[in-house]
């Protein structure tokens, strides 16, 4: 049990780490800490592909020429992709973020809601008038 | 010519991918109408191309095309089999008849200097929607799926000058969506993991004598949970009303006709051509996770739609329940079922086009879409109200409507997967489409006008238009669809036969 925990201490902490992260979205209320905890869950799964990447005893994958025992670059490079993603997405999220400051004046879910919900009854109330 | 045909799986992508960067240079000097012909030019070469690829697969056998000539399943491989060559028809058409449309409503609806950007978002979640359809690489999946999904996110929130909750909506979508993506591709990793491939048939074929591996069972739950965000299955589906309310009408007709449909393609990929219903943990998960769902969000659906006073609001819930179909099809895993879910997203993307399309005039109009401000509209707008009943009849499923199609074959596929009492619920959940639907009858054709100061006027032909071809086409295919139906067929027998 022990040494299965120790041996497998990677994928421990990516899992702590991936639900810290989505614990974080789910709880905080502010737009910018939800982005921020969406950043960390992302995180995690970049580190999951590149530890599966490593081969106990290997080098950098470099032809030296010499029968050489080497880590998968490939999952490196499926993340350098997920990185781009991940930024583009960050930059997105934050840039909607300064526009809802913008037009509602807050970044905490709760104040945004309660202003929606009086847009919802005022829409419904100027239909039916 | 001839030097052109065996490279039309990556042109397909690759058109509207360069197109999108050519596309803003139009804002040099401003040219609006250029953009929309370009984007309206791409969109028609995309649809002839996929036009090609599925009378090629239907006829002659599938496509597979090495990307950058790296045979796959070491390179990227794109892969045409007659489902995805179908997915990307519809996908490609509804585009290619929804931008005539779209040049007024966005003019109306779009601050004039974000036009050009917004048409190049627009490419941009053509091409993320085509490359996932097309892809035949599973991390490839990924890319392309955060490509249609950034720019639907900016797309959403293009619609703020209408109503500032789209920003909100956007927001909302993109951290649901990310956490959907990002779920999808731990599940990938997880596959990696245990078959060090990407490749969909090396990945099917490694992973048929693991079927009792753990890390296998668990990338297949992300997998399926993640594609259930973006399909916005029942319970998932909280950032969907939102996002089709407050998104720009092109945008909404676009994303309600093709986007949910293409999630619902890669999870049927992954369901039965990379795992395959011989697995046990795949047909538990049908049974006992998909098809409960799937029931719940044909009611749940409905019967919020019958409480919305926004028109758009209102069809965004109805296409809730009509995601639930889609995914009963998938639960049930027989012919018949799969078929009905195959032809379901073709004709769901028919009916919900129109009706969105339909809202689209109305906004143009009147510049909202309330049902309480559309008093007596069928009068005024008679031909947009037309066209919105008949869109409704489909959605009902009423005998001649391409809804009647693939409800049709639904019930026949619980009745050979012998769960009669669901075809009961089947036809219970349309009569509730008969309620939301009457509710619009009866505000549009039974209720005095309220704007008798201002006359509206009839929206202009080039919306009615493309409005009129879907309405027709919903007829067309519903009263003869043998041509659907045949390809529903070919596909669904090549899922279930155990196929490659």
């Amino acid at each position: 049990m022990v040494d299965a925990l120790i041996s497998h201490y990677n994928y421990w902490l990516i899992i702590i780490l991936m639900m810290l992260g989505l614990y974080v979205v789910v709880s905080r209320g502010n737009l910018v800490k939800k982005i921020v905890g969406l950043n960390i869950f992302q995180t995690s799964v970049f580190l999951l592909y590149i530890s599966l990447g490593k081969v106990s005893g290997g080098t950098a994958p470099i032809l030296t020429g010499k029968p050489e025992a080497f880590s998968n670059p490939l999952p490196h490079v499926l993340i350098l992709t997920a990185i781009v993603v991940g930024i583009a997405t960050t930059a997105l999220g934050l840039a909607l973020v300064v526009r809802i400051r913008e037009s509602y004046g807050t970044i905490e879910e709760d104040d945004i809601l309660i202003s929606e919900r009086s847009q919802d009854a005022s829409d419904i109330n100027g239909s039916s008038a | 010519m001839n030097f052109i045909m065996p490279h039309l799986p990556v042109l397909q992508v690759a058109i509207p991918l360069i197109a999108a960067p050519i596309c803003v240079l139009f804002t040099f000097g401003g040219h609006r109408k250029l953009a929309w012909l370009f984007t309206l030019a791409v969109s028609w070469v995309c649809f002839l191309i996929a036009g090609a690829l599925l009378s090629r697969v239907l006829l002659d056998t599938d496509i597979s095309y090495a990307i950058g000539n790296w045979p796959p399943p070491f390179g990227i491989e794109y892969r045409v089999d007659p489902i995805n060559a179908f997915v990307l028809l519809i996908i490609s058409g509804i585009s290619a008849i929804a931008l005539p449309f779209a040049r007024l409503s966005v003019e109306k609806e779009i601050e004039t200097d974000r036009h050009i950007l917004f048409y190049t978002s627009y490419l941009l979640c053509l091409t993320g929607l085509l490359g996932v359809t097309i892809t035949g690489d599973a991390f490839n999946i990924f890319v392309f799926l955060e490509i249609s999904s950034l720019s639907t996110y900016v797309l959403i929130a293009t619609g703020v000058r209408q109503d500032r909750r789209a920003l909100t909506a956007a927001y909302n979508y993109l951290i649901l969506g990310t956490i959907g993506a990002t779920f999808f591709v731990i599940g990938i990793g997880l596959l990696y993991m245990v078959t060090g491939t990407l490749n969909i048939a090396d990945l099917a074929e490694r992973l048929q004598p693991l079927s009792d591996n753990r890390v296998v069972h668990a990338g297949f739950a992300f997998i399926v949970i993640g594609m259930g965000l973006k399909l916005a299955l029942f319970p998932m589906h909280v950032w969907l009303p939102n996002a089709y309310t407050y998104a720009p009408s092109l945008v909404t007709v676009f994303l309600a006709a093709t986007s949910t449909k293409v999630s619902v393609y890669v999870l049927l990929r992954f369901l039965f051509t990379v795992f395959g219903p011989s697995y046990g943990f795949v047909n538990l998960t049908l049974e006992f996770v998909l098809l409960p769902l799937a029931i719940v969000a044909m009611f749940a659906g409905s019967i919020t739609a019958i409480f919305q006073t926004n028109a758009k609001r209102l069809f965004a819930y109805s296409s809730v329940a009509q995601l639930g179909y889609m995914m009963l099809g998938v639960a049930l895993s027989n012919i018949p079922g799969l078929m009905a879910t195959i032809l379901h997203i073709f004709n769901h993307a028919l009916m919900k086009g129109a009706l969105f399309m339909a809202l689209g005039c109305v906004m143009y109009r009147l510049g909202t879409i309330s049902l309480g401000s559309m008093k007596g509209l069928g009068r005024s707008m008679p031909w947009t109200m037309a066209a919105l009943i008949l869109g409704g009849l489909s959605l009902i499923g009423v005998p001649g409507t391409v809804g009647f199609i693939s409800k049709w074959h639904l019930i026949l596929g619980t009745l050979e997967a012998g769960f009669w009492p669901i075809a009961i619920l089947i036809v219970a959940s349309s009569l509730l489409a008969v309620i939301y639907i009457w509710k619009i009858v009866e505000v549009a054709y039974l209720e005095n006008e309220i704007n008798q100061e201002k006359t509206l006027n009839e929206a202009p032909i080039s919306m009615l238009a493309p409005l009129w071809v879907l309405v027709i086409l919903n007829f067309y295919f519903g009263i003869d669809a043998d041509l659907t139906t045949w390809v529903a067929r070919n596909v669904a027998e090549t899922f279930l036969g155990g196929g490659s």
